[in-house]
């Protein structure tokens, strides 16, 4: 009896347990909750000196600053018209490679697999001077190979039209590797059976494919798209700043929230704008994602992801 | 298994395009490798190829002829990654186990933590003026370090691992009177190794790969990481030339193998990353199922 009161007592609160979270939860605490402390700065004329609190209210002065500028709408759409073009790009190239390992021999699939995950490894610095060797408007392979066919090459660096494809290109060329393998674990989870047993009734491929692997992905499809929807208002940082090599001639397509608030806030120093700028992104951003889940639940409710 | 004709040739296709698509992934690089070992002017006269224009290890004789900003560099890259790994890596596992025991109520609520954190955060000026002004971090090594200790989607994956183990190990140790924290570290932690394996090679690469937090906070040219060393002779040849041979004259802007030197530099700076990840593949189909961002 006093055995089971003991257990159930420990059930109540588990200190041990609790020892573990701790050093986890105060780092989680440190650096994604205490921050949010700051949201308030948009609302600041904000003085380093006197700190966050110590500084005086102005409304919403750092707002219209940038709603009124033309920017706020070149930034938006470039963020949310390239990220949905990388979202549904590498979603739906990632499902059929994935698709493609699942038929071949496992040995095959260990040397694709190394292959297509190289530049997942490799940072957006290394991956720009990448980009710049095949790019290069003197020195550049595809400049080079174009000459060779008597074709003019473009000044790829100061011509804005050419650089959705080359950003989703190389999004994708970074990407797919990890994008690939999470849809073939997915399909490696799978019961074998269903497989054989469709072969027997005379199942094509391609039928198979279509009603048995696909189904199978499709809960993992759509996580994978709810959690990059998620940061749909978020950019990848480093590939934006790289990539273009900081030539402004092409911030008209590459200029996004992230690049802009990083330039507002470490090279021009304008703390309260680029605060407003990044609450702005915060809020609209997690709004996304509530909707977004909103409707999946409405269709399907195991799919989503809250 | 019998392959028919035409389960043969379809296989022979699907294997052509996957060995494009291979190759789309591998050649771009294997350009920068070429360039580093390429002669400068011929290689700035007749532009990148997939062989070395004219082979020369001038490129890498350079960088190591004074080699104390490299040295400096590998230096901070290499301490940052181990010591941030290996203590992300016991954080990360030890908050992963907790939010994956069904049976600790208050684990739910950690795990909404987690997960609502990864939805919705300061974003990046609040960050900055929190590490800078509160933390004092600024133009320390610890800002590169502390950022990542605690990643949420670290923790998720090492979650799904982790929820795999079955409970009835754990009740077992508990009969035996072990606690919780003793459990963990004699139990959980030994049959854990490829989930260790996985989610440690993703974290080093976090921080090996990472020049952000060094753009944020690293004013001094003494705690440049690889990647912001990289980043800062970008566009600026200057930079390489004056942080190698501070104090000589007499440099000949011309003859510096700037362009192949830059490339070397990449070399050195993503080679090790490429050369490990490999022996760490096989964890990664069994550790990349994302269910565990969910429930």
């Amino acid at each position: 009896m006093k055995g089971a009161k003991k257990i159930k007592k420990r059930k109540a609160m588990n200190w041990g347990l609790m020892a573990l979270a701790v050093p986890g939860l105060f780092f989680l605490i440190a650096y994604y909750y205490v921050p949010l402390f700051g949201l308030v700065i948009p609302f600041k004329k904000m003085d380093v000196a006197k700190g966050i609190f110590g500084s005086d209210w102005c409304g919403l002065d750092n707002f219209k600053f940038f709603f009124q500028s033309p920017d706020v709408w070149t930034v938006t759409r470039n963020t949310i018209g390239l990220n949905a073009l990388f979202i549904t790009m590498t979603l739906i190239l990632s499902v059929v490679v994935a698709l493609g390992l699942f038929e071949l021999s496992k040995r095959k699939v260990k040397v694709f697999q190394t292959c297509l995950f190289v530049p997942y490894f490799i940072s957006w610095v290394v991956g720009s001077y990448v980009i710049y060797a095949l790019l290069s408007p003197d020195m550049g392979v595809i400049p080079n190979l174009m000459e060779k066919f008597n074709m003019t090459p473009p000044n790829f660096y100061s011509e804005p039209k050419y650089w959705p494809f080359i950003l989703t290109t190389s999004y994708f060329w970074k990407h797919v590797g990890y994008n690939a393998l999470i849809f073939y674990a997915t399909l490696m989870g799978m019961d074998i059976s269903q497989h054989e047993a469709a072969a027997i009734d005379g199942a094509t491929k391609i039928q198979r494919i279509r009603f048995i692997c696909l189904p199978h992905l499709m809960p993992t499809i759509v996580l994978m798209a709810l959690l990059m929807i998620g940061k749909i208002f978020y950019a990848d940082f480093g590939m934006f700043w790289f990539l273009p090599r900081n030539s402004g001639v092409l911030y008209p397509v590459t200029d996004v929230i992230d690049t802009y608030v990083f330039r507002m806030l470490r090279v021009m120093g304008n703390i309260g704008m680029s605060s407003a700028v990044g609450l702005y992104q915060s809020v609209v951003g997690f709004i996304l994602v509530l909707v977004t889940n909103l409707i999946v639940k409405k269709r399907n409710e195991d799919y989503a992801l809250f | 298994m019998v392959q028919s004709k035409k389960e043969k040739r379809a296989d022979r296709i699907l294997t052509f395009l996957f060995i494009l698509l291979a190759l789309f992934c591998v050649v771009p690089i294997l350009y920068i490798l070429a360039a580093s070992f390429s002669d400068e002017i011929r290689l700035t006269k007749e532009g990148y190829s997939l062989l070395p224009r004219g082979f020369s290890l001038e490129a890498y004789k350079y960088i190591f002829e004074s080699p104390k900003a490299i040295i400096s560099a590998y230096g901070v890259t290499i301490f940052v990654t181990l010591f941030g790994t290996a203590v992300s890596l016991l954080v990360t596992t030890m908050l992963a186990y907790v939010i994956a025991r069904k049976d600790f109520k208050v684990g739910r609520v950690f795990a909404f933590m987690i997960f609502f954190s990864m939805l919705f955060n300061g974003g990046l000026v609040p960050t900055y003026i929190m590490l800078t002004k509160y933390y004092n971090l600024k133009d320390t090594i610890w800002s590169l370090m502390l950022p990542y200790i605690i990643m949420p989607w670290h923790v998720f994956l090492m979650k799904g691992f982790l929820a795999d183990i079955p409970t009835s190990l754990i009740e077992a140790a508990k009969i035996d009177g072990a606690g919780e924290v003793k459990t963990f570290f004699k139990i959980i932690v030994p049959i854990s190794k490829p989930a260790l394996a996985t989610v440690g090679l993703f974290i080093a690469f976090t921080y090996w790969n990472d020049w952000y937090q060094s753009m944020l906070y690293i004013d001094s040219p003494n705690i440049n990481s690889l990647q912001f060393y990289l980043y800062r002779i970008m566009n600026n040849i200057q930079y390489l030339s004056t942080s190698m041979q501070a104090g000589n004259i007499s440099i000949d802007l011309a003859s510096l193998p700037s362009e192949t030197a830059r490339m070397a530099l990449c070399i050195l700076a993503a080679g090790p990353m490429l050369v490990i990840f490999p022996f760490f593949q096989k964890y990664f189909v069994k550790g990349l199922t994302v269910g565990a961002v969910k429930g």
